[in-house]
């Protein structure tokens, strides 16, 4: 007999992705559900679908997804968690959604210790716009609105978004990978669950930040994408946990 | 002289923005509009404007952004559509309540919820009240002088008020269509240099905007403003004619098309209104007598010139692609009230309110077409069935 290996998680729709080809939201939509169907919370999961090219979550997702406006879901998702605490809050953002229209929401949720996690999509561009220059646009990186490059005189630094919300006394679990290589896109699942397994406990806030490819707002191939994620972003985004309040404790290895 | 070109609406905006060399431009992406601010950020750096550009972090900081540079002292633009405009809802009428005269194309947008990229009127009748400028565009030639001439018009020093150019959401900003570039020099010889009027860091004069008045003096601020922006229909029909004078385009506050001889027309505003036109044509050629009004400058709006316009008909219909939920559309209360100013009571054209081309919808000639046939059926003595109706929907 042969043994099925390998299908479409649960938490996914019958739906081909509409993402461009190397996109690395494709990637993150699967390890999302394949997270959703291990734990099992498929039941009383509720993602929030930002605005970006992840709008259209809900087309993917095997459970509920609710579309937010720019920059809101950690707002929405306080909302959602206060009014039903059973449910498992998935808030899904892209860099220009968190990082720059949406600093104050992901900064107080993060503060206030909200029991929910968040997907934090760093393509280091604003890719459904079309290419503009993000918070975490690297220095020198070319974009629609910075035409010669980032400059640090016009357009300061990149954001750095897992260091910031680790300072803060409320957040639980933040931490930074990258789907550049198997290894890290291996790496990236088990972070994702341990971020929804520390929402499951009532842990509080946890943030998972992905370093992910945006191969035509780049202008890119897919495999330059990863080069660059590996060779140039990493420089500036370094990998880890910045910060796990329960570090040590048994259950969450 | 001028130079013909195939462009898209918002490359013609750019390309006016470019003209006007504005001394800081605060600026943040959104659908449809993005292409703008876009070809705006390389002008600045190829260096073919000496504009500091601003990338600012939400449509409320391009905003406020935009406001601090023109309190500072400068000539000032930014852009948005849709959401965009909705978040700078608060400074909109922080521009406008301390009198700076930022120039800003928006591109109009549906809004949310249910999310949708597409034109309708929806972002900028949202902002009907900030007591902002409003002038509309049906095509991309309009918008670019509209673009230009906003700059004279809300920098006037009896204005000195912030101005917004609309045009439709892709049907005008993603289409390419034929139009009249007027060349650089003579664009900035029109518009002319920057005049300061109270600007901050004038250390002879210090002076504070937008400070708290409360029940003292805020009303009489607020009479003020009224005032003050009651002044902007002659100032545009002054700057519209020097413009006529520079380009061979005659614009008025409305733009009437075989109106003074009809006895049933529509009220519509930008794109459809070409479409409108050639409907108008055709109903003619079968005996209807048919015409269209449609508003250019729709804040301040103009009640008496609209409304004796209109006088003369027997049915009107205002064609909004808007709607105010549980109201009339939103132009339909304006037409009703200057018709009403006009004409009085129990006189004047019988009225009917169609909203269409809601988040994109396309308005189609037919459209257009089955409205001015119930417009002659009012007119010769048909009931009115409904006062207001969407049209074009897929049952
Ligand atoms: C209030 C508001 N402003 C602007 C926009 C336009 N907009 C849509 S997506 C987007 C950028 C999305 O970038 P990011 O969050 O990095 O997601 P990505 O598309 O890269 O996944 C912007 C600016 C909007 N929808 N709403
Ligand atoms: S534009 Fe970039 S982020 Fe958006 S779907 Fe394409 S590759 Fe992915």
């Amino acid at each position: 007999m042969r043994k099925k290996v390998f299908g479409r998680p649960e938490g996914l729709k019958d739906a081909p992705f509409r993402f461009c080809p190397g996109c690395g939201h494709s990637i993150l939509h699967r390890i999302v559900a394949e997270c959703v169907d291990k734990l099992d919370i498929r039941g009383r999961s509720i993602a929030i679908g930002p605005v970006g090219c992840a709008v259209y979550a809900y087309d993917y997702f095997n459970f509920d997804v609710i579309e937010i406006p720019h920059g809101r879901p950690p707002a929405a998702a306080t909302g959602m968690k206060r009014a039903r605490p059973e449910s498992i809050v998935i808030s899904y953002q892209g860099d220009g959604d968190l990082a720059a229209i949406g600093m104050g929401e992901i900064v107080h949720a993060a503060n206030r210790g909200e029991n929910i996690t968040v997907f934090f999509v760093n393509n280091g561009i604003y890719g459904m716009t079309g290419g503009q220059m993000a918070p975490t646009t690297i220095c020198g990186q070319k974009t629609t609105t910075t035409p010669g490059g980032r400059s640090v005189a016009e357009a300061g630094y990149p954001m750095k978004m897992a260091e910031l919300l680790s300072t803060l006394e409320g957040s639980a679990y933040i931490a930074r990978t990258a789907i550049d290589s198997p290894k890290n896109t291996i790496a990236t699942r088990r972070l994702f669950e341990k971020a929804l397994r520390y929402q499951m406990e009532g842990k509080g806030f946890s943030l998972v930040e992905v370093l992910s490819p945006c191969p035509t707002d780049w202008k890119m191939t897919p495999e330059e994408s990863l080069k660059w994620i590996e060779n140039d972003m990493q420089k500036i985004f370094p990998l880890g946990v910045f910060k796990d309040k329960f570090a040590g404790a048994a259950a969450n290895a | 002289m001028g130079k013909i070109v195939a462009v898209t609406g918002n490359e013609a905006v750019a390309n006016a923005l470019r003209q006007a060399n504005p001394d800081v431009c605060s600026l943040y992406p959104i659908t449809p509009q993005t292409d703008i601010v876009q070809r705006f950020s390389s002008f600045v750096s190829n260096g073919v404007v000496d504009t500091e550009l601003i990338n600012a972090e939400s449509e409320h900081s391009a905003m406020s952004a935009a406001i601090g540079a023109a309190a500072a002292g400068g000539r000032v633009i930014t852009a948005t559509s849709s959401q965009g405009l909705a978040l700078m809802w608060e400074m909109l009428h922080i521009a406008s309540g301390m009198n700076l005269p930022i120039v800003m194309p928006l591109v109009n947008r549906a809004l949310s919820a249910p999310l949708n990229i597409h034109g309708d009127h929806s972002d900028g009748m949202g902002a009907r009240d900030t007591g902002w400028i409003q002038l509309w565009s049906e095509n991309a030639q309009e918008a670019y002088d509209n673009t230009i001439m906003a700059f004279r018009i809300a920098e006037h020093k009896d204005l000195r008020l912030p101005a917004m150019v609309c045009m439709d959401g892709f049907i005008i900003s993603h289409s390419i269509e034929r139009m009249e570039y007027l060349d650089d020099q003579p664009v900035k010889d029109f518009i002319g240099p920057y005049e300061q009027v109270n600007p901050l860091l004038d250390l002879q004069h210090p002076k504070s905007f937008g400070p708290l008045i409360l029940t003292d003096l805020y009303h009489e601020y607020k009479r003020l403003q009224h005032e003050i922006i009651g002044r902007a229909k002659n100032i545009v029909l002054q700057v519209s004619d020097e413009f006529a004078k520079l380009s061979g385009r005659k614009y008025g506050l409305f733009e009437s098309y075989r109106l003074e001889d009809a006895e049933v027309a529509l009220v519509v505003l930008n794109s459809a209104a070409g479409t409108s036109k050639d409907v108008v044509d055709a109903m003619r050629d079968k005996g209807i007598k048919a015409g269209l009004l449609k508003p250019r400058l729709f804040r301040p709006f103009p009640y008496e010139e609209v409304g004796s316009a209109l006088r003369h008909l027997k049915a009107v219909c205002v064609l909004d692609r808007a709607d105010s939920y549980g109201g009339y559309g939103p132009m339909f209360m304006e037409i009703s009230s200057a018709i009403y100013q006009a004409a009085g009571t129990g006189s004047g054209p019988r009225l009917v309110n169609k909203i269409y081309g809601l988040g994109g919808r396309d308005y189609m000639p037919e459209d257009a077409g089955k409205v001015l046939v119930e417009l002659d059926a009012i007119a010769k003595g048909a009931s009115v069935k409904a006062v207001k109706e969407y049209i074009g929907v897929r049952e």
